[in-house]
């Protein structure tokens, strides 16, 4: 009887996130006809798609880096301002609105800004006589989704990372201050080392949300593949039929097998960062 | 003054701090301000408001009755998912909370996997999942609801489990029992309403996320807001340009008006203050909340 209360939620979840987990990663395991079969995980070896997981990688690593640096400095900036003010209402709800909210809008904010026909891009060509696209229009490329990224990933950061800096006690810094320590030595050997393990969680989250990240790219990104969630794009509508949702489901497999590896460093790096908020 | 020109420890260098703040806004005003600036400009040169005008002529109707449909079907998703988190998240967080304890580890893992299980990853089992759902409920886009409900969960359930931890809800709970309250007394008329901001919150980040969402809705082929945003945008960059700035600008302000009416009510604020000088032991929430009210203090 006391586990009756648990059972409404349980059904849900296992119908919509256990069940679409598992039919995700079977159908990797069978051909078109049902049958079971390997033969679908050869396509993770495939050199082109092994090149699109690279690049997937690097640019989710390229941003999170970028995007960590950016957020903590935010951050920083934010430690002074006052709780429930109208900055750090306004920063919230901005970084909210970015991280959460923006997906397809925001490809859609940078082909208005820096497009073929963008307000910057024709500022620098008619004022200045710089061609932005002059090796060719990068935006909708694999480069195009550096800085459309970057514009949720530091968002991202503040509304992780934020916590972990309020969290820094301001005894710590007066006894490092009463001990003749200055402003440099306080974060450099004080707050750094306790901010460590939540900055590399924090990053490591972005990576995730980098990684796993498909409105900006697919709405920015109209022919061609170049990152993973791209190529299962491809394959869940291709015209050809049921073979290619098998590919889509090795793509997945393969999609998964990065996140665990993401996702059981971020929860060591929790444990670690735990012990300075207990 | 000497302090004055050091600085407070561990506190940020004024002009220092007013740099980044000028800076990083700076660079996120840019595309936002872009956005405006080209929904101005006209085909042939020069500025007007032909574009704005277009979008919102009656006679367009019928070349955005895709676009309308799409923000209406995202409205009602919205208002779905929000019920999910109402009436199964919430009462299912609080019971963990309250009656399974040893259950909490295991739950709060399992709220964190929408995040580790990509949607677009998800979106390729929740295929032949619907498929079957179609042939049972037909092909309304309600039952969209039931995917998002997923996908906000990790969200609605941060938000309302940090609420849960700093209001002491066990204790209040049980004194409420012991007064021969109901379960359902319990939850309605002593969680809720400590859970005030967390449930506010968690459904602002749900209705933000659900409006939004694209990844699942795109490869299902129902046609939400951002669906119709990115068919829209093929023939009519304008068009999609000014429908994304109008959203985000709203979202934007009802984020930040929320977040007003939140912290003049200054329900976090009364709770601290009620307890003066104590850490709670196990809320961290709290101590950050102490942390910064220290910090107001010394500002001026």
């Amino acid at each position: 009887m006391k586990w009756l209360g648990l059972a409404p939620f349980a059904l849900y979840v296992l119908l919509f996130l256990g069940l679409p987990t598992v039919l995700a990663i079977g159908t990797g395991f069978f051909d078109a006809d049902g049958r079971p079969t390997l033969s679908n995980l050869a396509v993770l070896l495939e050199p082109n798609i092994q090149q699109t997981f690279w690049a997937s990688l690097w640019v989710s690593a390229l941003t999170a880096v970028l995007g960590a640096v950016l957020g903590a400095l935010t951050c920083y900036a934010l430690l002074g301002a006052r709780p429930g003010g109208a900055l750090r209402r306004a920063v919230d709800a901005a970084a909210s609105v970015l991280a959460q909210f923006g997906g397809v809008m925001l490809a859609f904010a940078f082909i208005a800004t820096i497009g073929i026909q963008g307000v910057i891009t024709v500022l620098l060509r008619e004022q200045f006589g710089v061609d932005i696209f002059a090796s060719g229009v990068w935006l909708y490329q694999l480069p195009g989704l550096i800085l459309p990224y970057l514009y949720f990933q530091v968002p991202l950061m503040v509304i992780v990372f934020l916590p972990a800096m309020l969290g820094l006690r301001r005894e710590w810094a007066e006894a490092t201050a009463s001990l003749g320590g200055g402003s440099l030595t306080y974060w450099v050997r004080v707050a750094g080392p306790i901010l460590a393990p939540s900055f590399l969680g924090s990053l490591l989250l972005l990576f995730a949300n980098a990684f796993s990240s498909y409105a900006t790219a697919a709405a920015l990104i109209s022919q061609g593949a170049q990152i993973v969630p791209l190529q299962i794009r491809a394959a869940l509508i291709a015209e050809t039929g049921a073979s290619r949702a098998n590919t889509a489901g090795a793509l997945a497999l393969g999609m998964l097998l990065v996140m665990l590896v993401v996702m059981l460093a971020y929860s060591a790096l929790q444990r670690r960062a735990a012990r300075w908020q207990a | 003054m000497n302090g004055a020109l050091r600085g407070v420890p561990g506190r940020p260098v004024p002009w220092l701090r007013r740099a980044i703040l000028v800076g990083i806004c700076g660079l996120f005003l840019v595309p936002i301000v872009s956005m405006l600036w080209f929904t101005f400009r006209l085909q042939g040169g020069g500025i007007g408001i032909d574009h704005w005008a277009a979008l919102f002529n009656p006679e367009n109707e019928r070349a955005y009755r895709n676009l309308v449909a799409g923000i209406l079907n995202s409205l009602l998703l919205a208002v779905l998912t929000v019920a999910i988190v109402w009436a199964l998240f919430l009462p299912t967080i609080v019971l963990v909370h309250l009656r399974f304890p040893r259950l909490a580890r295991v739950f709060e893992l399992l709220t964190v996997l929408p995040i580790a299980i990509p949607a677009i990853v998800l979106v390729v089992g929740l295929a032949p999942l619907y498929r079957g759902i179609v042939g049972v409920f037909g092909g309304g886009i309600w039952t969209l609801a039931f995917a998002y409900g997923v996908l906000v969960l990790p969200f609605a359930y941060r938000a309302i489990a940090s609420d849960l931890q700093g209001m002491h809800a066990a204790t209040l709970a049980e004194a409420a029992r012991s007064l021969g309250a109901s379960w359902f007394t319990v939850l309605v008329r002593v969680i809720a309403p400590g859970l005030r901001p967390g449930l506010t919150s968690a459904t602002l980040i749900t209705a933000a996320v659900v409006l939004g969402e694209f990844t699942v809705s795109s490869l299902l082929n129902r046609v939400t807001m951002q669906v119709a945003l990115v068919e829209v945008s093929k023939s009519d960059p304008y068009a999609a340009v000014i429908t994304s700035l109008l959203s985000l600008v709203i979202v934007f302000a009802l984020l930040f008006l929320f977040a007003s009416f939140d912290s003049r009510l200054g329900l976090r604020g009364r709770m601290e203050r009620r307890r003066p000088g104590r850490a709670a032991p196990h809320a961290s929430q709290h101590r950050r909340a102490k942390n910064e009210e220290k910090e107001v203090s010394t500002d001026g």
